[in-house]
């Protein structure tokens, strides 16, 4: 005979239980945010954010005290067409009580919001005009003790350029990057990662785009020993348009690692992500996560993320996570794809049929993989040189 | 004289229910110059005597030799096949992404030849064998077979035979999937090769249709992995009147006793 009786106070899942008031974020937009390091638990790496990455390896940058000084960088400006300066990049150095600080976006983890306590001044990037034209910043020498940095990338109305920003040499950095695209606008921003081997990156970059603006948001990883760059993007306003590309190849040891969140949060807007990686030698690793939401005001999205892995060698570990909530009826498409692969046999064995060795052929075929990105940056010099970084990968330098 | 000889070939194939023998002896001399149709049923092995002169690693060879003018072709990898003078069309060529028809015909000459071709000469080579085969100018610049249709998969492998200049080619089941025009279209191909360059042909094929267009000097029936008769072209005819149901039935009459 079944129980009939009431229901008592001890009955569980009657009541909160014993883990208390926790309830798990059932939004992506929901999640705790805060520019103050003290209001995060510190990290245990146990926590949906941080579950997929090493973080013994950089407790400094979560937990310890950061360097918030004003590092060295080194700036080219140049116009795309013809290599000379022109005005409509303006490099400047604002204090932390700006009104654009804080206005793309603010932390969601400890790392983050570790940096955003301590850094001292923020760097700004100004673009005006709307002539296309390329700028380069390289943060280079940033050395081995931890530190925290902040930007803030700033397109005015109808102004267009191509932002590369760049880390070389050794590093351990927790920063974050505010992009903020105006009305009409068009924006490039390439986030490049070439450290020395045994830097670690910890970004977090917020990008919020005006009404009928595009940005083009492209995460090249490819040094570094721990390598996690984080772009959300909030399109907040009317027709507002995403690309966000990324390419990244992992060796031996290495763990790159993105977590993409696309928030469409204005009628008629679009996104595409795409991510491609490859993944060479023991304890190569790869995370990648998708968050696209498509709120409640986002009537007319058209949205799709997708995620591909090559994995070239044994005891590499790929992994992808793409996420699609949606909280409107009426949207034009969302979608979303990940996929992640061996070396296809089929293609090495045609291209070998046709007298091609097989170091080659192997090229050829990771080369052809990762190049969709490359060949989307639109800086012809910048993509040859990409090109030339990947050939070096692939050869294990 | 080029020679490509087979002799007493056996091959078998690992499967999810284990080993399993596709050829079972077959003997074969194509001459530099000869085209020679292998005819026979789906299962008969003849996809499996392409792959394995290509060296695909799924076969395994467990008799016989397979020699290009006395030399051992079983003992060079699949790319020292191809830079001795063997090519193979195949019937379901592989999307290469990223890789543009241009770069990899450039790439396939270069390791063929030994030296990257002449800029010029090369240019003009590729645009005139792709206009023969009425292949849009566009199609350079896209992705090896991406999004090719059947007959453009099988155009560009006949340009690559064109350019690349072969002493043999396997053409496995070129012409199955194609309208008339495009068949017309890829054995013209195939006879211009043959006009150049004088090269060897094995023409696999399970019809009848393409030896209208490509006349074969010799034709061999396949059936259960070796050759159960051989002729000249008149045998095609036979064929296309009777089929291959009375080879079938001397194979299962043999099985069965």
């Amino acid at each position: 005979m079944t129980s009939t009786a009431m229901p008592t106070a001890e009955q569980h899942g009657l009541v909160a239980h014993t883990d208390g008031a926790f309830v798990p974020v059932q939004t992506r937009s929901e999640r705790f945010r805060s520019v103050n390091v003290d209001d995060f638990e510190p990290v245990n790496g146990r926590e949906h954010e941080w579950k997929l990455s090493p973080v013994a390896a950089f407790a400094d940058l979560t937990a310890g005290e950061l360097d918030g000084s004003r590092p060295t960088i080194e700036t080219t400006l140049r116009q795309a067409q013809d290599g000379a300066d022109v005005p409509g990049v303006a490099i400047s150095w604002i204090d932390r009580t700006d009104a654009r600080i804080g206005s793309a976006g603010i932390p969601e983890e400890r790392a983050s919001a570790n940096a955003w306590s301590t850094f001292g001044e923020s760097l700004l990037v100004s673009v005006t005009g709307e002539d296309e034209k390329v700028a380069v910043i390289t943060r280079s020498g940033l050395g081995t003790a931890p530190r925290a940095a902040h930007t803030v990338i700033e397109a005015a109305p109808f102004s267009r350029a191509l932002i590369v920003l760049r880390g070389t040499g050794d590093a351990r950095l927790s920063e974050n990057v505010e992009i903020l695209v105006g009305e009409g606008a068009s924006l490039t921003v390439v986030s490049l990662q070439e450290w020395s081997d045994d830097s670690v990156h910890l970004a977090s970059q917020f990008a919020r785009l005006g009404r009928d603006s595009f940005l083009k948001h492209i995460v090249v990883s490819l040094g570094g020993k721990v390598v996690r760059v984080n772009p959300s993007t909030h399109l907040a306003e009317q027709g507002a348009d995403v690309e966000a590309l990324g390419l990244y190849f992992a060796d031996a040891g290495q763990h790159l690692e993105q977590q993409v969140f696309v928030h469409h949060d204005a009628p008629h807007t679009k996104s595409r992500v795409t991510y491609k990686g490859a993944l060479q030698g023991a304890g190569a690793r790869s995370v990648w996560i998708g968050d696209v939401l498509i709120g409640p005001k986002a009537t007319g999205t058209d949205s799709y993320e997708q995620n591909r892995n090559l994995v070239l060698t044994d005891g590499t570990r790929a992994d992808s996570v793409p996420n699609l909530e949606i909280e409107t009826g009426d949207i034009e498409g969302a979608g979303h794809a990940s996929a992640t692969g061996r070396f296809d046999d089929e293609q090495l064995f045609y291209l070998m049929a046709r007298g091609i060795r097989e170091d080659e052929a192997r090229r050829l075929v990771v080369r052809g993989f990762l190049t969709e990105i490359v060949q989307k940056i639109g800086s012809p010099e910048l993509e040859e040189r990409l090109i030339a970084a990947l050939e070096a990968e692939l050869q294990g330098n | 004289m080029s020679v490509l000889e087979i002799k007493n070939l056996h091959v078998n194939v690992e499967t999810d229910q284990g080993t399993r023998e596709i050829l079972r002896g077959v003997d074969l001399v194509i001459n530099k110059g000869e085209i020679h149709a292998i005819m026979g049923p789906n299962g008969s092995g003849k996809s499996t005597l392409a792959y394995t002169i290509a060296g695909h690693p799924k076969y395994t060879v467990v008799q016989g030799e397979i020699l290009l003018d006395g030399e051992n072709v079983l003992e060079m990898t699949v790319d020292e096949r191809a830079r001795a003078g063997l090519f193979l069309a195949m019937q379901y060529p592989v999307e290469i992404p990223g890789v543009t028809v241009t770069n990899f015909l450039r790439t396939a000459k270069t390791a063929i030849d030994g030296t990257a071709p002449s800029v010029r000469t090369w240019v003009k080579d590729v645009r005139e064998s792709m206009t023969n085969l009425k292949m849009d100018k566009a199609f350079a610049e896209r992705n090896v077979n991406e999004g090719f249709s059947g007959g453009e998969k099988k155009r560009n492998e006949i340009l690559q035979l064109e350019l690349l200049k072969p002493n043999f080619a396997v053409l496995d089941e070129t012409d199955s999937g194609l309208d008339v025009d495009a068949l017309k279209i890829v054995s013209e191909g195939v006879n211009r090769a043959m006009a150049n360059t004088s090269l060897g042909v094995l023409l696999i094929t399970h019809y009848t249709r393409i030896l209208r267009y490509i006349k074969p000097d010799f034709v061999h029936v396949f059936v259960a992995g070796r050759i159960a008769e051989q002729g000249g072209p008149e045998l095609a005819d036979r064929l296309e009147e009777e089929g291959y149901d009375r080879y079938q039935v001397a194979e299962s009459a043999a099985a069965g006793e």
